[in-house]
């Protein structure tokens, strides 16, 4: 009977959650979504008050057009004035339904509903790999470069910095500890620039390590060699992005540790004769982790937007490479098109973490 | 807050060693901005070849020889206005002037020059002046070494003169005048050598200046980029630059972001509801790619995107950090006290509540400089860097794309960021001190 109860109970308790992490998680995603429309509006504007954006489309009705004249034969027989008039009258009609003769403010909602459905147009000079003029295609052929390697970095130092972090506080004043505190201050410069020192110790001087790139050319044809070569080109970007990184989280988790071993509960679960493992795990970790998730969330955002230079020092051919060779060619709807997918990652990020989030903190309220 | 905390920078050697740095740094600054005005700088940064024909080309700074165990030639330059040149002028029959000019010089280093050009000027009517060179080495032989007719200016680069190439058995003149016919690898000549130039000109009011510069392969204090120009003057005038905007873009920043967690937690409601909605939504923006646009679709200038850069971080995740801290400071007894005697909200604000947290704020902002003085260089490297003004991160963007990691010259990247990462650390040993100082739950640790 009180077991029946209980487990009644429990089960309540199971739905409530649930219940309550799926309305968070609907609330956060209609937010972040707002949040989302809202930077690529900003997006747009910034890009269409030099009137780039209405180039753009202009620029691709007019191409469309002179392909479709000719293409067609039964403009064959004109002759190029009246081909030319032709192409003027279909241009003024084109432009008038889709709008473009309209005022700004309904056009850039036109433009929003493009972004946001990532209907990113045609780019001006570049191309993907497979030859295709698509801004989707471009950037999604990227993506799994930059995710890759800063996955890979960044799941890497979060976690070897969160362990050497809870050793640390355990040998609070050692050696490794002050010279930790000591190295702290390296993270002031970012990735590339210690991307800069290990090219040319490692690539230039000892010439062991490649310059950058992310295969060998040309690419092996065997997968496990291809794989080990993607291995070797991704040891100094590691190694840069760790450097810049790793010896500040380890310190600001180390303090962040100190101050919760400095708990009367954990005073109490020393008291009650606890091992130093279960210590750390059910009452630093444990209280400490919503904070630490939220780190991480912050963390990531940084390192996505890092990935334009980092992936320009180490010419990596992911997205931020992809950014720069835009930025170089003047080829605005490839700059706009990233712009809209940086927005689309950061969101992607917080909301999976926020999700998270919801799971491991109790106190998660809405809003 | 006192003056007790201050003093007690001095335990802490990481700080002291960061202040001294910055003082120096903001020295190097005042020192460049009196002695280098910015308007010079900016024409002469951009003068090329006519400010900048004496120097060599990408080469190391002179005291990198001091580590060399085959010291590299520094650059010779001989004009023929200068004193002490001897100059013989003998008038012959008609019109006719011969004028003979003699160099001596000491050669000394273990490689050959980078290359021999001469530049002449002269004055004539009809008929240009003709000049003979001729070259004498250490060791007694006498070379012909050109002779041709200048024109008005004239420009004679030695080393792609073929008819001297062949002459050297097919070295180029930097190589072959220099080099020690008795040696079997090749390797330069030392000792004295003399360069004899004679010209003849053909009217009564004719005359030529000449100025020959043998191209070393060292310069100055900090070596030369690909257009001969002399790093030391970017490098001089990239400290003001980052300081500046370091400074200001930290300081800005994170006043601003006081001043609006402050108002919001202040008058609560729908102001501090607005406030935190702003903040997540600014949190999703691409910050990054938004300035790169600006800079791609606008203006480079360095203040602009400065700019643009603080009101995109003012609604930063900091706000949240001093929200909560506010949060605890308004419901304080002086608070409450201040309210009741009548004092303004203003008032409030800016004399109670934000000088409460500004024992957090200090080393907060110290550690906030480098990553703008970095945001900065990080634009540059982008090739976004300020058209006009040469700045650290422009030289690394230049040596970068000018392959400067390929060919070796590794001087030209390792200046400007041995200056960053100076610039950099010392900020954060400071704020890293700071923070210890003033924060104090981590007293002591």
């Amino acid at each position: 009977m009180t077991a029946d109860v209980q487990q009644a109970v429990g089960r309540q308790a199971k739905i409530d959650t649930l219940k309550r992490i799926g309305k968070y998680t609907i609330v956060r995603f209609f937010m972040l979504f707002f949040a989302v429309a809202v930077g690529i509006y900003l997006t747009i504007l910034i890009a269409n008050m030099g009137g780039y954006v209405d180039e753009i489309r202009k620029a691709e009705i007019r191409e469309n057009i002179a392909i479709q004249i000719s293409m067609n034969p039964q403009y064959k027989k004109l002759s190029t004035e009246e081909r030319k008039q032709l192409q003027e009258k279909l241009v003024a009609l084109e432009e008038e339904r889709l709008g473009l003769n309209k005022p700004f403010l309904i056009r850039s909602l036109a433009y929003l509903k493009d972004a946001l459905t990532l209907n990113l147009g045609r780019a001006m000079n570049m191309t993907s790999d497979s030859g295709s003029r698509q801004v989707k295609l471009i950037l999604l052929e990227r993506l799994p470069a930059t995710v890759l390697l800063f996955g890979t970095s960044f799941l890497l130092n979060f976690f070897v910095s969160l362990f050497f972090a809870l050793m640390l506080s355990r040998r609070y004043g050692s050696f490794w500890d002050r010279f930790v505190v000591a190295l702290a201050p390296t993270s002031a410069a970012p990735g590339w620039f210690y991307g800069i020192f290990l090219i040319v110790i490692f690539a230039s001087w000892l010439r062991i390590l490649p310059y950058g790139g992310m295969v060998d050319a040309p690419p092996p044809e065997n997968p496990i060699l291809y794989a080990l070569s993607v291995a070797e080109h991704m040891i100094l970007p590691l190694m840069a992005l760790a450097i810049s990184g790793i010896f500040l989280s380890m310190y600001s988790w180390r303090t962040f540790f100190l101050i919760y071993s400095s708990e009367d509960y954990v005073e109490m679960a020393k008291a009650k004769g606890l091992t130093e493992r279960a210590i750390e795990r059910r009452y630093i970790l444990r209280p400490t982790l919503p904070y630490i998730v939220t780190s991480f969330a912050l963390g990531v955002i940084v390192v996505w937007q890092g990935a334009i230079i980092f992936e320009t020092v180490f010419n990596w051919p992911g997205i931020g490479r992809v950014y720069y060779q835009a930025i170089g060619l003047f080829d605005i709807p490839v700059i706009v098109g990233t712009t809209v997918l940086y927005a689309y990652l950061l969101a992607v990020t917080v909301f999976l973490l926020d999700i998270i989030y919801a799971f491991i903190d109790p106190r998660v309220k809405i809003g | 807050m006192n003056l007790n905390q201050f003093r007690e920078i001095t335990r802490y050697p990481s700080a002291i060693f960061g202040l001294v740095i910055i003082l120096i740094l903001v020295g190097i600054s005042i020192y460049t901005v009196i002695a280098l005005p910015y308007s010079e700088t900016v024409v002469k940064w951009r003068g090329g070849d006519m400010v900048w024909q004496d120097n060599p080309r990408t080469v190391p700074p002179t005291w990198t020889n001091f580590f060399r165990s085959k010291k590299l030639p520094e650059t010779i330059i001989f004009r023929s206005t200068d004193e002490g040149v001897e100059k013989q002028v003998t008038p012959l029959k008609d019109d006719l002037t011969d004028i003979q000019m003699t160099y001596t010089f000491d050669y000394t280093a273990d490689d050959f020059p980078q290359e021999i050009i001469m530049f002449f000027t002269s004055t004539f009517e009809k008929k240009a002046p003709y000049i003979s060179l001729t070259w004498t080495t250490p060791d007694g032989r006498e070379l012909d070494i050109g002779d041709f007719s200048i024109d008005k200016t004239y420009t004679r680069r030695m080393s792609q003169d073929e008819k001297l190439t062949r002459k050297l058995n097919g070295q180029p003149a930097e190589i072959g005048l220099f080099a020690d016919p008795n040696s079997e690898n090749l390797k330069p000549l030392k000792g004295t050598y003399t360069l004899t130039m004679a010209g003849l000109t053909f009217e009564p009011d004719s005359s030529f200046d000449a100025k020959t510069v043998i191209y070393g392969k060292v310069f100055g204090m900090a070596g030369t980029d690909h257009l001969r120009r002399d790093l030391m003057l970017a490098l001089l005038w990239g400290t003001p630059v980052a300081l500046a905007f370091g400074l200001i873009g930290a300081v800005v920043t994170s006043v601003l972001t006081l001043v609006i967690a402050a108002t919001g937690t202040w008058y609560g409601g729908w102001v501090d509801s607005v406030i935190q909605r702003i903040t997540e939504i600014n949190m999703m923006l691409p910050v990054l790619p938004i300035l790169i646009m600006v800079g791609v679709f606008y203006s480079r200038s360095l203040w602009l995107i400065l700019g643009v850069i603080i009101l995109l971080s003012i609604f930063g995740a900091s706000i949240k950090g001093y929200r909560a801290m506010f949060l605890q400071e308004k419901e304080a007894g002086y608070i409450q006290a201040a309210k009741s005697y009548g004092a303004s909200n203003t008032r409030i604000i800016f004399q109670y509540l934000i000088p409460r947290v500004v024992p957090v704020l200090i080393p907060s902002l110290v550690v906030l400089i480098p990553s703008f003085v970095f945001l900065e260089a990080s634009l540059a490297v982008l090739g976004l860097g300020d058209p006009l003004m040469p700045t650290w991160g422009k030289i690394i963007d230049e040596a970068r794309t000018n392959g400067a990691l390929y060919k070796g010259l590794y001087y030209w990247v390792l200046e400007p960021s041995f200056m960053l990462m100076l610039t950099g650390f010392s900020f954060a040993m400071l704020g890293f001190a700071l923070d210890r100082i003033f924060n104090p739950r981590l007293r002591g640790m």
